[in-house]
């Protein structure tokens, strides 16, 4: 029996946008309060249209700088860059957190790393927040119940003079993955698998919340490799609402909650999670047992198959947008319909990107590596400096080393291939990051998005392999 | 941010699904002063041969392609990383607006910040509009935001446009939101002052 005077049941993305509406404007957006925005060196053009307003950041102390997309990773300062154009994006991004009194962790510190590892990993992100990035993969954040999203440099602007932004609110769509995950599957194949499902622009419009079984039972490290590629599916956000696995990750990081203020701090994030009986605009559900480790083909996210699959003939589409798109993209990455992916030869692994390079993933690639050689020229560079430290301490650091991996320093590196980090034109990569667009890791690139122990199980046979194979030939 | 009130133009299909914002500008020319121009990145890469020499069937190469204010483009246009840049190469080369069935989404709010007015039409429409092109490729087309309507040549009618009331408000008006914002202040100063008591960690 529903008492008709009770609240209407809400859903954790509603929760959390309500709680942040400073007003609604007649015309129907809401000016939403911003609690934290982080700062990249992609930013530049904001602090640009500060100066020319004679403005400042209004709120220094909840604006975060980190460093990431141009930082070298095999050195450690300006210097290391790979072109004096790049060395100068990094010390611009020095010199505007210099100008706007802003806390930042530049290449020397510690605290360094790719945003999205760096902000929870410190406590910046936080149940509850509203978080914005110049950056579309803010999305990542959400794993711990924030409402995090990606804006551009006008908006960005907008956030450092003002603490606030004009935003249309999206849809809602819950993502249900019921079950449990089979050995060798992961995060990343579940996300790989939505996307082919649903379309790289199948969540367009909406705020993704994951749920079920399977999300349950995740870490935080795979929800966010999770929420990180729900902008693939064109969402404006993931989130996972905050659990015991959630307060358990967030208790005693730098820039959340003192001890003493943990009560008042939890009682809130209680309360976020979606009433039973909250309506979403959309739902889709996965059966978690039925998804394989997965591989992409093509030049889009959706175009994932599972590792046991075959190259698809774009006559098999709907549509002569779909089928002219996937007969540019098998000419631009060079294979034939048909084709197994299993056994495909590549050039080069990289792993590394905001999707997969916190310290779970570096074990799950250690798993893989240990006692195996590199068949081809491997990258490993870790989410952040504190995940690059951990990595040592454990050992893993060791294993790569001895595989024949390269060992780096933290940063977006091959990701978007910014900092000079590049594949070769027509070089084939297994990459564990988010994009395989035509030319994101390089002009002419060929780019095969898979799972950290995916991309392991590649570079220690030189071709797509699916990764069960040879964890089973190791135990 | 330059007021937009109806632009009539030969319109140039530039067909792609999820074309990313790395397809409009390359990620290489992103560190550029915007002050430099951003017309010359626009699909840089995509517009040129391996040599790097301008590809003549690219439909932007094609003599005249210059002269149009419109684009029609396909799913999910914008797709992939928020850099700006992709809205400042199209605004810098003189586009005014585009028309899809879908964009992407953080492109869509950078477009309507920079006055770039991004036009969805129903899929059909686009589609049967990308045929009319093929055979009429000097046909205009009229997007009238001041009217809400987009004319499309033709036996193809006319069609509304919809657009968030605010963002048309201020595309109309050339409004700086910055500016409206802080007529504001003291309601964000009293919210702010609650949000923080409640969470003190924010504050410090
Ligand atoms: S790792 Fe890649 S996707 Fe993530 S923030 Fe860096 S460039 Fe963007």
């Amino acid at each position: 029996m529903t008492d008709p005077r009770a609240p209407a049941p809400r859903t954790l993305f509603e929760k959390i946008w309500e709680a942040h509406e400073i007003l609604r404007h007649p015309s129907g957006q809401s000016l939403l309060y911003i609690d934290r925005d982080l700062i990249h060196e992609g930013s530049f053009h904001a602090f640009a249209d500060l100066r020319r307003r004679g403005l400042h950041p209004r709120r220094p102390l909840q604006i975060f700088g980190i460093a990431d997309h141009y930082v070298p990773t095999l050195g450690r300062s300006a210097e290391d860059a790979a072109s004096p154009a790049i060395a100068r994006m990094i010390r611009t991004f020095d010199d505007n957190m210099g100008w706007g009194g802003l806390r930042h962790f530049g290449l020397g510190s510690r605290d360094q790393g790719i945003v999205h590892v760096v902000a929870p990993e410190q406590g910046i992100t936080l149940p509850g927040l509203t978080i914005v990035c110049s950056d579309s993969h803010t999305s990542t954040q959400g794993a711990l119940g924030a409402l995090a999203f990606g804006i551009g440099q006008s908006e960005n602007a907008h956030v450092l003079a003002t603490q606030t932004l004009w935003q249309a609110r999206p849809r809602t769509m819950r993502v249900n993955v019921e079950g449990v995950l089979g050995t060798g599957v992961t995060a990343k194949d579940v996300m790989l698998a939505l996307i082919a499902r649903i379309g790289a622009g199948g969540a367009g419009g909406h705020a993704i919340e994951f749920a079920g079984r399977a999300v349950r039972d995740m870490s935080i490290e795979a929800r966010l490799t999770l929420c990180n590629m729900s902008i693939e599916a064109a969402a404006r956000l993931g989130m996972v609402a905050p659990d015991e696995t959630t307060f358990r990750y967030v208790a005693g990081r730098h820039y959340g909650p003192s001890a003493k203020e943990w009560d008042m701090a939890l009682a809130q994030w209680q309360a976020l999670p979606s009433d039973p009986g909250a309506v979403f605009d959309r739902e889709v559900t996965l059966e978690a047992a039925a998804i394989a480790p997965m591989v992409t083909w093509g030049t889009s996210p959706d175009d994932a198959v599972p590792i046991t699959g075959r190259v698809p003939d774009p006559a098999q589409f709907a549509g002569t947008e779909k089928r002219n798109a996937a007969a540019r993209a098998l000419d631009y990455m060079a294979l034939v319909p048909g084709t197994p992916l299993e056994g495909l030869a590549i050039d080069r692994v990289f792993i590394g990107s905001c999707t997969n390079s916190r310290i779970e993933d570096l074990r799950e690639v250690a798993a893989i590596v240990a006692g195996r050689k590199a068949a081809v020229p491997t990258i490993v560079v870790p989410g952040s400096t504190r995940v690059r430290e951990q990595a040592e301490a454990e050992g893993l650091a060791r294993i790569f080393r001895e595989a024949g991996f390269e060992w780096r320093h933290s940063g977006c590196s091959m990701c978007a291939a910014m900092n000079g980090d590049l594949v070769a034109p027509g070089e084939r990569c297994a990459s564990t990051s988010n994009r395989n667009f035509v030319g994101r890791q390089g002009p002419g690139a060929r780019t095969h998005l898979l799972s950290p122990a995916m991309a392991a199980a590649a570079a220690v046979t030189g071709r797509l392999t699916d990764v069960r194979r040879l964890a089973e030939g190791a135990a | 941010m330059k007021a937009f009130t109806r632009e009539t133009s030969t319109v140039v299909f530039v067909p792609g699904m999820n074309c990313d914002t790395d397809q409009i500008i390359p990620a290489r020319f992103i560190k550029a002063d915007r002050a430099e121009g951003y017309d010359k990145f626009l699909f840089h890469d995509i517009r040129r041969d391996a040599a790097g020499a301008l590809d003549p069937d690219f439909p932007l190469n094609r003599p005249g392609a210059d002269k149009a204010r419109i684009l029609l483009v396909e799913d999910n246009f914008g797709c992939g990383s928020s850099r700006e840049g992709a809205v400042y190469a199209l605004v810098d080369a003189g586009i005014r607006a585009l028309i899809a069935p879908v964009f992407g989404d953080i492109f869509f709010n950078n477009a309507l910040k920079n006055g770039l007015v991004p036009v969805r039409l129903p899929r059909p429409l686009c589609e049967a509009l990308a045929a009319h092109l093929a055979d009429h490729p000097r046909a205009e087309v009229t997007v009238d935001l001041a009217a809400g309507q987009v004319v499309l040549p033709g036996a193809l009618g006319s069609h509304p446009l919809v657009l968030d009331a605010f963002a048309r408000d201020c595309i109309l008006r050339g409004l700086d939101e910055i500016e409206l914002t802080l007529t504001h202040m003291d309601e964000i100063r009293a919210f702010e002052a609650a949000r923080i008591a409640a969470n003190p960690w924010l504050g410090r």
